[in-house]
């Protein structure tokens, strides 16, 4: 066991599974010699060498759509895309190339690869490397997508993103890469994609959120006197709606958040399901807590615009008093 | 049948000025007056320095995120200065020296930098888009901007910059595709400074240069010296003229190098040799360039104090305008996403920012007055 940072959970999930199984290939920008821009893969091109950790040409699009090559071929790439603000080059490839390949060919291709891509605002960066991109692969049938929330839970969910037979976001909140560390086994465990996980148990509300947005929960819930059950989600598509089923109709209320903007955002999606599932168990209309509708500022502002605890908190009084 | 030569083809290297202070005459006499040189050679000075200062500032936690220029500073410079006022430049972030010598002012850079929009907010004379953080995009631009200038019957070009790094995207190539093909008066100049953050040049071009990927498209395609503005200048005027005759782009690519680590949040001695740093240094632009103006007695050590002494007056002054703007009320971000805000979902959402958590329409609340 070691006191690892989330960073250092990736790191030690790629090495594992590389060691494992040599279909296991690493490519991207800065990915090789450099370690990844925040150091995700350090090391990792002295231990495999450059066939297997392979600094790509600057293109999204042919890193995405070599790695979907790749993967038909039956490696298990895992590409890197260095911010989610530059996925839109390769928007193409994943959508309308890695999502649709089992059902267009009935499963005679198939695209086991996993994407890591840094998400999310609050580290003072420059423009589009702080947006928070989940849902536009949500609704793209053919895709999962990961986002953990904690050192332990990294690592399970990437070696379970790589061993998984269809092709996986694995979105890392770089607000929380290095803000904290967990002890985190050095033997092998993997974290079932589709799972939610109960982060604290309680009776009056329920709070879903993910990604670097789980702590803020965590810090508005610990300033409340009240029993608050807070979910993270882990895996935003599928949701696993068995977790939130059983919390909302033991609480009846409900706060969402999330970093991205509110109108289409995974918590409108999150909303819908619980009106489907738990409307007569239902005591105040759900709450959304998120970006606003407008670009993700420049970092001046971008505090303004992620939700705070501030934000988080008054929810959570609006929500239980209803 | 014999096999014959479908097609062949030589790049030419441009080089006027040279760090052994060799100058060719024919080709670099009548190209930049000794008044100009003198105010090119302040304005790299002044460049040089809010470099310095702009990375002072990073460190000092006083501004965010910069990527020096430093060892590029004639690129950009030169071609701005070969232009015409009212050319468009589309730049990526290497450009401080070619916008400065347009007219932008300083503070401008670093209010981007700083994370705030103001610094895009560029005046519509000065004819140049903002800073490109998306690499390999903005070439797509320049050529629209270019092509509606030839649709209008106006005079003004384009004259787009990237780096190495940038021509590995798509978009660059899909560029330089609609401009030969459909005659469009746009000058593609890449600033090749060998690296793309931790990549070496040849794993985004393993052709001996990067100019010939210009040949592909049927345009014209040189490489210069990028640390000569003698040569800068040269190849620049001539693709100029080439687009305002006839409509033909040109691909430029200028052999330069980054002398500073990628941003300042890199940290270059992971992956390059301090040799080959060293190497650049002695062919450092502004060394070539004071030292040209000396051996034409333009200048002196005591110029030489008296500029830098004026530089960094002026880099301080852009410092204070940056820091001290007025404070943007919050609501700014909303204000400018649309020509005009009618959604009420939105104007709720920037009326009640601070003061809701967002998610409900207050009349669903009757609660809300209690927890305001
Ligand atoms: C589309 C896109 N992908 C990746 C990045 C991250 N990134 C920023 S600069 C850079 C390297 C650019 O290299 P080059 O084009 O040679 O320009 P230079 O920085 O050397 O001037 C990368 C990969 C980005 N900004 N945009
Ligand atoms: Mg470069």
């Amino acid at each position: 066991m070691a006191n690892l940072t989330l960073v250092q959970a990736i790191n030690l999930a790629l090495v594992q599974e590389m060691e494992k199984d040599d279909r296991v290939i690493i490519l991207g920008e800065d990915v090789g010699l450099n370690g990844g821009v925040f150091r995700v893969t350090e090391g990792l091109h002295k231990r495999f060498g450059g066939d297997r950790v392979v600094d790509s040409p600057l293109a999204e699009s042919g890193i995405i759509g070599t790695s979907v090559g790749l993967a038909m071929a039956g490696l298990r790439p895992v590409p890197e895309i260095q911010f989610e603000g530059f996925l839109g080059p390769a928007y193409d490839q994943i959508c309308t190339h890695a999502a649709r390949m089992r059902t267009r060919t009935r499963g005679a291709l198939t695209v086991p690869m996993t994407i890591r891509v840094p998400v999310g605002g609050g580290i003072h960066a420059p423009e589009l490397h702080s947006d928070s991109p989940e849902s536009i692969y949500t609704h793209t049938p053919g895709l999962k997508v990961v986002m953990p929330a904690s050192p332990y839970d990294a690592k399970g969910l990437l070696i379970s993103a790589i061993r998984d037979p269809d092709p996986v976001i694995y979105f890392e909140p770089k607000r929380i890469y290095r803000a904290f560390r967990e002890e985190v086994p050095e033997d092998e465990y993997t974290i079932p994609i589709g799972k939610a996980r109960v982060v604290a148990e309680g009776e009056e509300m329920t709070v879903i959120s993910w990604g670097a947005s789980v702590v803020q929960c965590m810090s508005a819930i610990e300033k409340s006197d009240r029993s608050i059950e807070l979910i993270d989600l882990r895996t935003i598509s599928p949701i696993d709606m068995e977790t939130i089923e059983t919390s909302v109709k033991k609480t009846g209320r409900v706060v969402i958040v999330h970093e991205a903007p509110k109108t289409c955002g995974v918590g409108a999606e999150l909303s819908a399901r619980i009106m489907e599932h738990c409307f007569l168990y239902l005591e105040a209309p759900v709450q959304r807590v998120t970006g606003f509708d407008t670009i993700m500022p420049y970092y001046k502002l971008e505090l303004e615009y992620l939700p705070d605890t501030e934000r988080i908190s008054k929810a959570i009084d609006e929500v239980a008093v209803y | 049948m014999p096999i014959t030569k479908a097609f062949t083809t030589e790049i030419d290297y441009v080089s006027i000025l040279d760090e052994h202070g060799n100058f060719d005459a024919q080709l670099g006499s009548d190209l930049i007056s000794n008044d100009e040189l003198v105010q090119l050679y302040e304005q790299m000075l002044t460049s040089r320095r809010f470099d310095e200062v702009a990375f002072k500032l990073q460190r000092s936690g006083r501004m965010g995120t910069y990527p020096q220029n430093m060892g590029q500073e004639a690129t950009s410079l030169g071609a701005a200065f070969a232009l015409e006022p009212h050319d468009w430049l589309v730049p990526c972030y290497r450009e401080n020296t070619g916008l400065f010598h347009r007219g932008l002012p300083m503070e401008y850079i670093l209010l981007h930098w700083m994370g705030d929009e103001r610094g895009n907010q560029i005046p519509r004379e000065l004819f140049m888009t903002p800073l490109a953080i998306p690499i390999g995009t903005q070439m797509l631009h320049a050529t629209g901007l270019a092509w509606a200038s030839k649709y209008r019957g106006e005079s003004n070009i384009a004259c787009t910059f990237f780096g190495d790094g940038a021509t590995s995207e798509g978009d660059f190539h899909e560029a330089m595709n609609f401009a030969a093909n459909l005659d469009i008066p746009v000058i593609f100049f890449c600033q090749n400074n060998h690296w793309a953050i931790s990549v070496p040049g040849h794993i985004q071009c393993s052709a001996p240069t990067v100019a010939q990927r210009g040949v592909a498209y049927g345009m014209d395609c040189v490489q210069c010296d990028g640390n000569d503005i003698f040569a800068v200048t040269k190849v620049v005027k001539d693709a100029a003229q080439r687009a305002r005759d006839n409509n033909r782009p040109t691909f430029i690519e200028a052999v330069t190098y980054r002398l500073g680590d990628h941003t300042t949040a890199d940290d270059a001695r992971r992956y390059r040799d301090e040799e080959e740093v060293e190497m650049w240094k002695t062919r450092d632009p502004m060394i070539r360039m004071r030292d040209h103006l000396k051996s034409l007695n333009l200048w002196n050590d005591s110029k030489e104090a008296a500029a830098t002494e004026k530089a960094e007056t002026l880099v301080a002054e852009a410092v204070k305008r940056a820091e001290e703007i007025a404070e943007q009320p919050v609501s700014e971000i909303f204000d400018s996403m649309y020509n005009t805000i009618d959604d009420p979902e939105m104007i709720r959402q920037r009326q009640t920012m601070r003061t809701s958590s967002i998610g409900q329409d207050p009349t669903q609340v009757e609660s809300t007055e209690q927890v305001n």
